[in-house]
């Protein structure tokens, strides 16, 4: 903790105060820092629901929400002002105490999650040395959170998204954890503080088959399009979210977007630098505040969230589980043996020889493409033959 | 072909759609130009031109025309026409099928061109006979060649009066030219 910038800050600040109460500097201090970048994650998600619309529209040929505000930039709050002064309608049916529960156990876990995110150079809230753990740890009561929501709402639909998302999100949690052990394993720390500072190479570039699985799971994991069938309203009507109203809605609606945010932030931090510049040398670009680094290319993320979003279209369930025991696990684990034998071979790697261990990750990142799709290819079940299958049955 | 590029493609249709400029318009400040021909949501009357004859309140196939004339005296001579009391269009019901346009004898009643007539109360969606008068002149050209002659548009801030709409005068018809063509066609 000795060289979190905005900690000292504040504790010198509060150094008026007696010895005696060096306790109550530090709980001052750490409450304000705290309270800070809660509040920062708060806009940052308002303007991210201002950003996808906006952004969502232009994909669509359209303008977006652009009256409230110069450019529409207040929209968002008006929509939580709406939503706030909504009826908060709780049916006959649902579990009262589990109800009110689940809005609150889903928000928590994206907070906490930004407790170990360096969004800056020497600014974290703290260095937790397993901070790749805790991330793990703390999405997967998302799980559990909608899972209250689905069953404590007394509503079928609600209870089968719900029952969808349980079972999606903990198969994606298996290909997450071990794509993130390939990270851990050549940074050698779980300390997302030590992560950021051992990627003399951003490791998107040593680990193209882990980015790739990381980020399709966590994509799941937050719930966003194409993995976002456990809300489908095509055919649940919002999923678990469904009995939901006003000050609870928007508390779900909260939670899926700041942890689009927050996921953006980890995916900065592990695979592309973090605060640091993304592409050349370390010791550039120190002029350039890093947090602004940090923020450049957390945007960037939520870009390609967006995009995809307007792109995929929804996968069935059965895809969804198939693609991630099929292609994701194993994809994650020839990713960890292989980023296991690369560190074996060098320890402490020379340039020369990090760009070797690319080549090496690129060249077997494109023989599993070619593999897996030789192996989907063939899985697949032509039109043809299914229509000749049913005439024969038929037949018979 | 490796797994993957159909999602690329796809990418690329959205990035491109992303790129290029949005086919919104924002109504209030910009608006966008209609046909000359558009059939508006008003109507337009010349009362120099109408006789109160109420041909349009006839041919209304939903009847919602309201006509109320009164006598000008005890006998007609040429040129004199009945004195209008009410002339009520109820927009709540019209269907903008133009048959009242059609059958006006003295091109007196058009279409009009407006399309921002919405009110809040459906009593409110009755024109009136004084809205009739002093609403301004800019008629559709629906059912009016003679105004897409003289290149008549009303989406570019003209209006024309009671005089320049009227078809032209028919000319006697050459009845052997007629039988000519009528052969020729066959």
């Amino acid at each position: 903790m000795e060289s979190n910038n905005i900690f000292n800050f504040l504790k010198d600040f509060f150094n008026f105060l007696p010895p005696s109460l060096s306790w109550l500097n530090y709980i001052i201090s750490g409450f304000i820092l705290t309270f800070a970048v809660a509040n920062v994650l708060l806009i940052t998600t308002a303007l991210f629901t201002y950003m996808e619309r906006r952004v969502l529209a232009r994909f669509q040929s359209r303008l977006g929400p652009n009256r409230v505000g110069p450019f529409g930039i207040l929209q968002p709050f008006a929509d939580i002002l709406k939503l706030i002064t909504k009826e908060d309608i709780r049916p006959t049916a649902a579990d009262r105490f589990i109800f009110f529960l689940a809005p609150i156990v889903l928000v928590v876990p994206v907070f906490l999650l930004l407790a170990v995110i360096p969004f800056g150079k020497n600014m974290y809230i703290v260095n937790l040395n397993i901070g790749a753990l805790f991330i793990v740890a703390v999405t997967t009561i998302a799980a559990l959170a909608i899972f209250l929501g689905g069953w404590g709402s007394g509503n079928r639909f609600a209870l089968l998204g719900a029952s969808r998302a349980v079972a999606m999100l903990i198969s994606y949690e298996v290909p997450m954890i071990l794509a993130l052990v390939g990270v851990v394993m050549l940074s050698g720390s779980m300390s997302l503080v030590d992560i950021v500072e051992a990627q003399r190479l951003p490791f998107i570039l040593l680990q193209p088959i882990g980015f790739f699985v990381f980020f399709l799971a966590a994509t799941a994991e937050m719930n966003r399009p194409p993995f976002d069938l456990l809300e489908a309203e095509s055919e649940l009507v919002a999923g678990f979210h469904t009995e939901y109203s006003g000050t609870k809605f928007a508390l779900l609606y909260l939670a899926e977007f700041a942890e689009a945010v927050v996921f953006a932030g980890i995916f900065a931090t592990l695979f592309f630098r973090g605060w640091q510049n993304p592409f050349v040398p370390q010791d550039w670009f120190q002029f350039f505040p890093s947090i602004i680094w940090f923020f450049l290319k957390m945007i960037f993320f939520l870009f390609i969230f967006i995009w995809i979003r307007a792109t995929l279209p929804r996968l069935r369930i059965d895809q969804v589980m198939s693609f991630a025991w099929k292609v994701l696990f194993p994809l994650s684990l020839i990713n960890l043996i292989l980023t296991a034998l690369l560190v074996t071979i060098w320890p402490e790697p020379s340039t020369i020889e990090l760009w070797l261990m690319v080549i090496i990750n690129l060249a077997v990142g494109l023989l599993c493409l070619v593999l897996f799709t030789r192996f989907l290819e063939h899985n697949r079940i032509k039109p043809t033959q299914s229509v000749f299958l049913a005439t024969k049955q038929g037949g018979q | 072909m490796p797994y993957g590029i159909g999602i690329l493609k796809g990418m690329m249709v959205t990035m491109a759609n992303f790129l290029r400029k949005p086919s919104t318009v924002q109504y209030p400040e910009t608006r966008l130009k209609q046909h000359p021909r558009f059939r508006g949501e008003d109507f337009v009357w010349y009362e120099e031109r109408c006789t109160g004859c109420a041909s349009c309140a006839k041919y209304c196939p939903l009847g919602i025309i309201k006509i109320v004339t009164s006598g000008s005296g005890s006998q007609i001579s040429e040129g004199e026409k009945y004195k209008l009391e009410t002339f009520d269009i109820e927009l709540a019901r019209c269907m903008f099928c133009g048959l009242c346009v059609e059958a006006c004898p003295y091109d007196a009643l058009h279409l009009g061109s407006g399309f921002e007539r919405a009110r809040e109360r459906k009593s409110d969606l009755v024109i009136p006979l004084e809205e009739l008068r002093s609403s301004p002149k800019r008629p559709s050209t629906w059912f009016r060649p003679q105004l897409e002659k003289k290149n008549h548009n009303p989406f570019e801030g003209q209006t024309i009066t009671w005089s320049d709409v009227a078809r032209p005068a028919i000319q006697d018809p050459d009845y052997e030219d007629m039988g000519k063509r009528w052969v020729d066609d066959r």
